[in-house]
């Protein structure tokens, strides 16, 4: 008998929502049949069974929500990877997540047989692993009080750090919801007002936005861009584009493309704060925010500096229309290093964005607004005269991460972008 | 784009090396011919008898006559028909070449390097399919390197001869034509010692070397479609190790496999746990585990026997998934 449990589908999830049911009980399922369909926040993903067998037990219906690491269903093993035996009795179901296949490792590794930690304090200390100890010290959280996803229930790192942000989720921290089911006391409401309706989404956006604002330092800056050339590469060249491509070659994909050329330049803007530590990521994977009904999705496009603008123009369209139309796969919402914000879509003409963990910093692209510009003189040390001109303006806004860099560097970054912006020309390749 | 293998971009280095520094001569086994990989095909022709000569059947003898040409202020390369072959020479490498900077106060160094073919998978049998870079990474004095793609055996090439000190230099048979990519032009230089990031991910670390680094990633990408985030480090050099390279892959994901053909115990995976342990000890989310070649005396002939030995994606992914689940 094999158990599959709630898996852990992104960096920050901590729960699930069972949508549907691919499989009935006494159905057989092959390795990797499609066998339920789970919202996780921002995507729905159909997850592949990791056994072979005979569905023999549903334990979490259609529509319930339940934490990582929730028994869902039991597959009683007729073709169960060789070695899967359970043996008998004193040892409890291994509670594999669902990518995990139960065979047993090529050297066995240290399991101990222990009651799954989730039950009395009092019973077997749990093994904890040292950085669970550590967090667990760090923190002043009891791993015994924490439902493990682990093997045998033991409680893993990333249990811990789920505990950790559900607990300084609320403003006031002193109790630890992660921990106790303490029901909240309800809210006087006017009977005219509307409840909305939570739903995951809203409630991930709102868990990521303030856990954001309370762990970053936010710092934002602003620099003007002047895009009068850009804009008329770009009118210069969108027709033809569509006809050929079938996307429109929007500012964006220009945009992006600088972004990431900049970027190769700051490996620092290009970066996770994680667990304590400052990675620099080798890849650059640019997130796009989109917003969609009631919430918004950062989609991501990986490896961005490899591509053309075209061919940025193309990932961006696609990733946008499968965002709305909820087609993302799992790996296009992860693995984002840096993000860009569209704002300027929407007419604004300045924003100051919430970085998007765990990255350190997020660019807004404002509208474009045609305005004076005094154009100095190119010999104003001679005594020449500056000039009045009307300029496409834009804004790009940039929030960083005080504690990852410094303004002085977040500066020369976006001057960076600025600069490679205000280069492009009408011979600048977008193939 | 010309797609460049490891065997094509070791030859283009020697080529390079030998037009820039005239004091680089190559001898070895039948490398007036090109040698049993074809490795040294035409540089005869290029260099001349007195640059690029064979040797006798004698290991040990050629290898010192190396370490005193190295001595007297030539660079030489020796090329070791198979890596099984070096054991006559290891009194000379050991005892005399990773000694000589040490026991004359700095005086004199050794610029030699030492290539030799070594691993399984290409049914070389008892005498043709070993690794041995845990028995010289256990010699301070040295320095090891094994490249796993065509870039890195390039480049290395060149920073192993520019080394003041004796390099040995390991290179896997069977990745010699199996792995090709296109080389950055210019050459990028890759310092020994550095190991390389191949791939970030969340939830594991496969640290790997030689021709387990390319199974490594391909069990990564088997392991995506399940969630499982994996990271992937190649060592690139095993002495001197990278350790913030090592600490670092370690401390991001908590859960570290260690990878090598070699056999398990007194592997350089062994080295890497300790570091691991000894440095990264908070950071760890299970016990650090490592899928190597079996302990017994040799790879088998038979493909079965092979096989057997060898790591592949598919115990690599199963040893991921089970440390996943941990």
């Amino acid at each position: 008998m094999a158990t599959l449990t709630m898996p852990q589908l992104g960096e920050s999830v901590t729960e699930g929502t069972v949508i549907r049911w691919l499989k009935q009980p006494n159905d057989q399922v092959a390795l990797d049949d499609p066998l339920v369909e789970i919202d996780t926040e921002k995507v729905n993903v159909e997850i592949p069974s990791p056994f072979a067998g005979t569905l023999s037990r549903i334990m979490v219906e259609e529509g319930q929500t339940v934490p990582i690491g929730t028994p869902l269903a039991e597959i009683q093993g007729t073709g169960e990877p060789a070695g899967a035996e359970q043996p008998s009795g004193d040892r409890p179901a291994q509670a594999p997540t669902a990518a995990a296949a139960s065979a047993p490792p090529q050297e066995p590794m240290p399991q101990t047989a222990q009651p799954p930690t989730g039950s009395a304090r009092g019973a077997a200390t749990p093994k904890l692993s040292p950085v669970v100890a550590r967090l667990a010290a760090q923190h002043d959280i009891d791993p015994a009080t924490l439902r493990g996803s682990g093997a045998g229930g033991r409680v893993t790192k990333k249990d811990m750090l789920a505990a950790i942000e559900a607990r300084s989720a609320p403003p006031s921290s002193e109790a630890s919801p992660a921990v106790t089911d303490a029901p909240r006391p309800p809210t006087e409401r006017p009977a005219e007002d509307r409840a909305v309706p939570e739903t995951p989404m809203r409630r991930a956006i709102a868990d990521h936005m303030t856990r954001s604002r309370r762990t970053a330092a936010h710092a934002w800056l602003v620099m003007e861009t002047d895009v009068t050339a850009l804009v008329a590469a770009r009118s210069a060249r969108k027709d033809a584009f569509r006809q050929s491509e079938g996307v429109a070659l929007t500012y964006l994909a220009f945009i992006a493309h600088a972004v990431a050329r900049a970027l190769q330049q700051f490996p620092r803007l290009n970066a996770t704060w994680q667990d304590g530590q400052l990675f620099e990521r080798r890849d650059i994977n640019l997130g796009f925010a989109v917003d969609v009904p009631d919430g918004l999705v950062v989609p991501v496009v990986h490896q961005a500096d490899r591509m053309s603008i075209a061919d940025l123009a193309r990932a961006i369209a696609d990733i946008a229309a499968r965002a709305r139309g909820g087609g993302l796969k799992l790996h296009e919402i992860r693995g984002g290093t840096f993000t860009i914000d569209n704002t300027g879509a929407f007419g604004t003409a300045l924003s100051a964005p919430i970085i998007h963990q765990p990255q350190v910093a997020i660019l807004t692209t404002e509208a474009i607004i045609k305005r004076p510009v005094v154009i100095p003189s190119t010999d104003g040390a001679a005594g020449g005269t500056d000039a009045l001109a009307i300029r496409a303006m834009m804004n790009l806004c940039l929030s960083f991460d005080h504690r990852a860099l410094d303004g002085a560097l977040a500066a020369r970054f976006t001057g960076r972008v600025k600069k490679i912006i205000e280069a492009i020309g009408p011979d600048t390749p977008i193939h | 784009m010309t797609q460049t293998s490891i065997a094509e971009a070791i030859q283009s280095a020697h080529r390079e090396i030998m037009r820039d520094d005239e004091r680089v001569i190559l001898l070895g086994e039948d490398v007036e011919a090109g040698g049993v990989f074809r490795i040294t095909n035409g540089l005869l022709d290029e260099f001349g008898p007195h640059r690029v000569f064979d040797t006798p059947l004698s290991e040990a003898g050629f290898t010192g006559a190396a370490i005193g040409a190295a001595i007297g202020g030539m660079r030489p390369i020796v090329e070791i028909q198979f890596v099984d072959f070096i054991l006559p020479a290891l009194n000379q490498l050991i005892s005399e070449a990773a000694k000589m900077r040490y026991r004359s106060l700095g005086t004199w160094t050794v610029p030699l390097v030492v290539r030799a073919p070594y691993g399984g998978g290409v049914h070389g049998g008892l005498y043709h399919s070993q690794s041995m870079e845990a028995l010289f990474a256990h010699v301070p004095g040295l320095k090891v390197v094994m490249p796993a793609t065509p870039t890195d055996a390039q480049a290395l090439l060149h920073s192993a001869v520019q080394d003041p000190d004796p390099v040995i230099f390991l290179e896997h048979k069977r990745s010699y034509r199996l792995i090709r990519e296109e080389i950055p032009e210019p050459l990028p230089s890759v310092a020994i010692g550095q190991a390389a990031l191949r791939r970030d991910g969340q939830d594991i670390a496969i640290i790997a070397t030689g021709l387990a680094l390319h199974h490594s990633l391909a069990a990564a990408q088997q392991l995506q479609a399940e969630s499982i985030d994996c990271l992937v480090l190649d060592l690139r050099t095993v002495l001197p190790l990278d350790k913030p390279a090592i600490l670092n892959a370690a401390r991001h994901t908590g859960k570290v496999l260690i990878v090598h053909e070699d056999h398990l115990t007194g592997g350089i995976g062994g080295e890497v746990a300790a570091i691991i342990a000894a440095e990264a000890f908070e950071h760890l989310d299970a016990p650090i585990q490592r899928l190597a070649g079996p302990d017994v005396p040799a790879m088998g002939y038979h493909p079965a026997l092979e096989q057997a030995f060898l790591p592949n994606p598919d115990t690599i992914a199963q040893a991921a998934r089970s440390l996943a689940a941990y």
